[in-house]
């Protein structure tokens, strides 16, 4: 039926059951939020009529998409929200700097030192608050003075620190912007643990950034253009008979997901090939494990996490590390969504949603809190002081 | 007690409430009475299409004329209950392009702005339609809401001093010297008539006229022609979409509000029948599988409900299928056609015509008694016209209310009701009470037929409960509140029956899961 389904969204399986708006973490602070049903099928329906129905309120959505994972009927709840934000809402240059993550990072990089220490600034945190609307309290995630495709191309040569001409097999990785501009080192892990699984590793040929944040702020067309080239490059990786890794769930979950159904763009041929790194090792064989780790570790399923479905792949890899006490978090949103957090307007919502999940963390006070969103991590950094590592960190610090 | 009035109206449907507007605008002490809700007959059940009178260019070139002439009042004066969306005739690889420039040539000596487009042109106006079409013209069609309609005329009625009873059996008519001066009523619920006196009685009661008429003494001729027509969830095409041919079984989709209509079918019926009118399921499958052919994403698109209605035609010799026979507006004055003075009766027209009809009636009214005024129903616009479209500041629990009711929503009391009742059509406390204290409502279909309420995709099944409360809150009646939800039950039930399949199945078992107890 649904492939005969001209509904945008499938808006009109909607029974009107409100799960989503049970589940939906902004309906339980902001009243100004009308939710997840009235502002995605409902509100479509209105929509549909007169674009002048279109509401503001929509902006509070944090394209969690925890909405569409608790629907019975396949609404594609968090979408119809998506596609109406990026068919009627404006913006300004704040969301323009915070969605620009290539651009701003490319700027950001070489002058890494100065541009960390003057965000670090109280009066420049001061203009930033009042001028740019971003918000005072927020930490910053650094820049790193090289570039992880830098460092991998001088490495990964013969001889080199990591030298990936001994490999007979190959996966690409879509390293995305985090590690690129501010945190190589996750990369670096990467490489090693796919190293340590018998593959080497290529990067993308164009690999641009994924552009979540260039859809949740309506920049519908830029989008575009970097998914156009994304997609490109991936397909170039699968003509090649290899598959593409990724260390973040957020921008695996834009390829996979928003490509198609937000910018209504193919990536059919590509979606089976791309892959968390988690769930691509639990189909390798056992990696070398150390035996002289003790550490507690909660793990935080990010909410986009949630939507790939692959948590399980992630917990089962992780429960295999010997001397690693893995604690499940119950699964529920941090509260920043990407952008969302940085804007002042936003700040105290954001932290309400993350209450639960920062009084959760702290009570079980464990050595690292473990999850696959870069942003989940800046989050729970600032908000609990409790260390946050991507899977594939600690597995790196888990192998031989 | 006895109440004078100088016309009473039998019948609270448009042209009724039309009329009663008219009159009362006039200067006349005017009463309207209702046996059942306003909108309770033919008003409320049709396309809701503002005709351009293209669809009559070729077989009623008269009535086409009337069409576009009303059709051009009505977006003036009644904005808010009017959406100028325009419409499109297609042509078909079956039908015929001579036809279409019959069709076109036969709309301009009619005075109607028909302008034949190309196919690419109609698909880039409207990408609903079938991509196989040869040929479009487009036409200023337009879609207005029957319910909103009336209720604005009953609204501004009520502000010039009309008197409208609703709930109101007329009984019998009061005969004096062979001359009708006036009706015996009997309001629901009382055990005996009240009496009513007016120096003259107009009947609008639709297709119930003729059975009035013979207790009135006087002999008219119905044609009841059962129209059905099915309602689709949500917008499929924004503009009204006609098949360019001779008028058949359902080829017209309109955008009602923010679901879409297709109809209608067409079948001479009893008039014994006329009390009890739904949609089969044979119905339902004709209508389905001639609107594919004009949209053909109606083939997947949820339809969450069927309804019938009755055309009130008016025989004018011969027998024919109900479309043959004419539409149009009839004006009967008792006095010179059988000798009975004191009683007209108002029928045939459409909806589009509506206000002329009651024009037409009021001039009649006014001759006999003598009056002057003239009508201004054609240039002073109607209660809520003065706004149509929410502005980007209003407040999400108020613009649907906007849509609804124009610059009336400003005169609900946001500050106390801003609770959303009925979420598919966003309707709040603060509209329910409006309805409640300005149209008089008194029951949940009642409630509905003037917000929408219970008519979105879930047809009440989450808001049932609310919104028995609220209502029976609202009327100072708790005790009502359980009746109402079995009494809605039912009557949504009764739409649901013939389009169970697919996900109005799924809503219907989801439905009958939660009210397990009232169905």
């Amino acid at each position: 039926m649904q492939e005969f389904n001209i509904s945008e969204g499938n808006l009109e399986q909607c029974l009107k059951c409100n799960l989503c708006t049970l589940v939906c973490p902004m309906m339980q602070v902001n009243e100004y939020y009308p939710g997840p049903k009235k502002a995605g099928p409902d509100g479509e329906r209105y929509r549909l009529k007169d674009p002048d129905y279109y509401d503001y309120a929509l902006k509070y959505c944090l394209n969690c998409k925890r909405c569409e994972v608790s629907c019975p009927s396949g609404v594609k709840v968090g979408d119809i929200i998506q596609a109406a934000r990026l068919k009627y809402a404006g913006h300004n240059l704040r969301d323009f700097v915070l969605a620009s993550t290539d651009l701003v990072g490319s700027l950001s990089t070489p002058f890494a030192p100065i541009v960390n220490a003057t965000l670090k600034a109280r009066p420049v945190k001061a203009v930033l608050h009042t001028v740019m609307g971003v918000d005072a309290q927020r930490k910053f995630p650094s820049y790193s003075q090289k570039t992880f495709t830098r460092w991998f191309r001088k490495a990964s040569v013969p001889g080199g620190e990591a030298d990936q001409s001994g490999f007979e097999r190959f996966v690409r990785f879509y390293h995305g912007c985090y590690v690129q501009y501010n945190y190589p080192q996750l990369g670096k892990d990467l490489v090693k643990v796919v190293n340590a699984a018998g593959y080497g590793v290529r990067l993308l040929e164009g690999e641009r950034c994924c552009g979540v944040a260039l859809i949740s702020n309506s920049f519908g067309r830029q989008a575009t253009r970097q998914a156009r080239a994304n997609i490109a490059a991936l397909q170039q990786a699968v003509a090649a008979g290899e598959d593409i890794v990724t260390v973040s769930s957020t921008c695996t979950f834009t390829l996979r997901d928003e490509y198609p159904n937000v910018l209504h763009l193919d990536n059919a041929a590509v979606r089976p090939h791309l892959t968390l790194l988690s769930r691509w090792l639990c189909r390798q064989g056992p990696l070398p494990f150390r035996k002289d780790l003790h550490l507690r570790i909660a793990y935080h399923t990010a909410c986009h996490m949630q939507k790939l479905g692959w948590r399980s792949y992630t917990l089962q890899l992780l429960r295999q590390i010997p001397g690693v006490e893995v604690i499940e978090l119950e699964p529920r949103c941090c509260g920043i969504a990407g952008t969302f957090g940085f804007k002042k307007e936003n700040y105290a919502w954001s932290q309400a949603i993350g209450q639960g999940l920062f009084d959760a963390i702290r009570e079980i006070a464990p050595d690292y809190v473990v999850t696959e969103c870069e942003t989940c991590k800046w989050q729970i950094e600032m908000s609990t002081g409790v260390p946050v590592l991507n899977p594939v960190s600690l597995l790196a610090m888990s192998i031989v | 007690m006895t109440q004078e009035f100088d016309v009473i109206i039998v019948g609270g449907g448009v042209t009724g409430a039309a009329a009663a507007r008219d009159c009362a605008l006039r200067g006349l002490r005017t009463l309207l009475l209702e046996r059942g809700d306003i909108c309770d007959g033919a008003s409320g059940r049709n396309h809701g299409l503002l005709h351009s009178g293209a669809r009559y260019a070729v077989t009623d070139p008269e009535g086409a004329r009337e069409c576009i002439r009303e059709n051009q009042i009505l977006r003036r004066v009644a904005s808010s209950c009017v959406e100028p969306c325009d419409g499109l005739f297609i042509t078909l690889p079956e039908d015929s392009l001579e036809y279409q420039d019959r069709f076109v040539q036969a709309c301009r000596a009619a005075g109607i702005a028909a302008e034949p487009i190309s196919p690419e042109e109609a698909l880039r106006l409207e990408p609903a339609v079938n991509p196989a079409l040869i040929g479009a013209v487009k036409v200023p069609d337009a879609s207005v809401d029957p319910f909103r309609l009336t209720d604005a005329n009953i609204i501004d009625a009520v502000r010039h001093g009309a008197t409208i009873l609703k709930f109101h059996t007329v009984t019998e008519f009061i005969k004096e010297k062979g001359r009708i001066a006036g009706v015996r009523a009997l309001p629901h619920g009382e055990s005996g008539p009240l009496e009513f006196r007016a120096r003259e009685v107009v009947l609008a009661a639709g297709i119930w006229t003729a059975e009035l008429a013979r207790s009135a003494g006087v002999r008219i001729e119905m044609l009841p022609s059962k129209g059905a027509l099915i309602i689709f969830g949500h917008r499929v095409a924004g503009m009204v979409i006609n098949r360019c041919r001779k008028p058949a079984n359902a080829d017209i989709l309109v955008p009602g509000d923010v679901v879409s209509v297709l109809g209608t079918t067409s079948d001479k019926v009893p008039l014994d029948t006329i009390d009890d009118m739904h949609a089969t399921p044979e119905e339902v499958d004709l209508l389905l599988w001639e609107g594919v052919q004009l949209v053909p994403a109606l083939a997947s698109t949820r339809v969450i409900r069927a309804y019938a209605g009755v055309r009130p035609l008016v025989m004018a010799g011969g027998e024919g299928d109900g479309r043959n026979v004419s539409r149009g507006i009839v004006v009967l004055d008792h006095e010179l056609r059988d000798g009975v003075p004191g009683l007209i009766t108002i029928t045939g027209g459409k909806l589009t015509t509506s206000r002329l009809m009651a024009e037409l009636v009021t001039d009649k009214v006014c001759e006999k008694l003598g009056v002057k005024a003239p009508c201004r129903t054609a240039l002073d616009p109607l209660p809520g016209s003065e706004k149509r479209h929410p502005k980007a500041e209003e407040p999400y629990f108020k613009r649907a209310a906007i849509g609804r009711h124009g610059s009336e929503a400003d005169r609900m009391d946001f500050k106390r009701g801003r609770e959303i009742i009925c979420e598919c059509e966003q309707v709040t406390r603060a509209e329910i009470a409006w309805a409640v204290q300005t149209l008089g409502v008194r029951n949940i279909s009642d409630l509905r037929r003037h917000t929408r309420i219970g008519m979105g995709t879930c047809q009440g099944s989450f808001c049932i409960r609310k919104v028995a409360r609220v209502l029976a809150e609202e009327l100072g009646k708790p005790e009502l509140e359980r009746d109402f939800i079995a009494d809605y039950l039912q009557e949504r039930w009764k739409g649901m029956t013939p389009v169970l399949w697919g996900d109005t199945l799924r809503e219907a078992e989801y439905m009958q899961t939660m009210h397990r107890d009232e169905i």
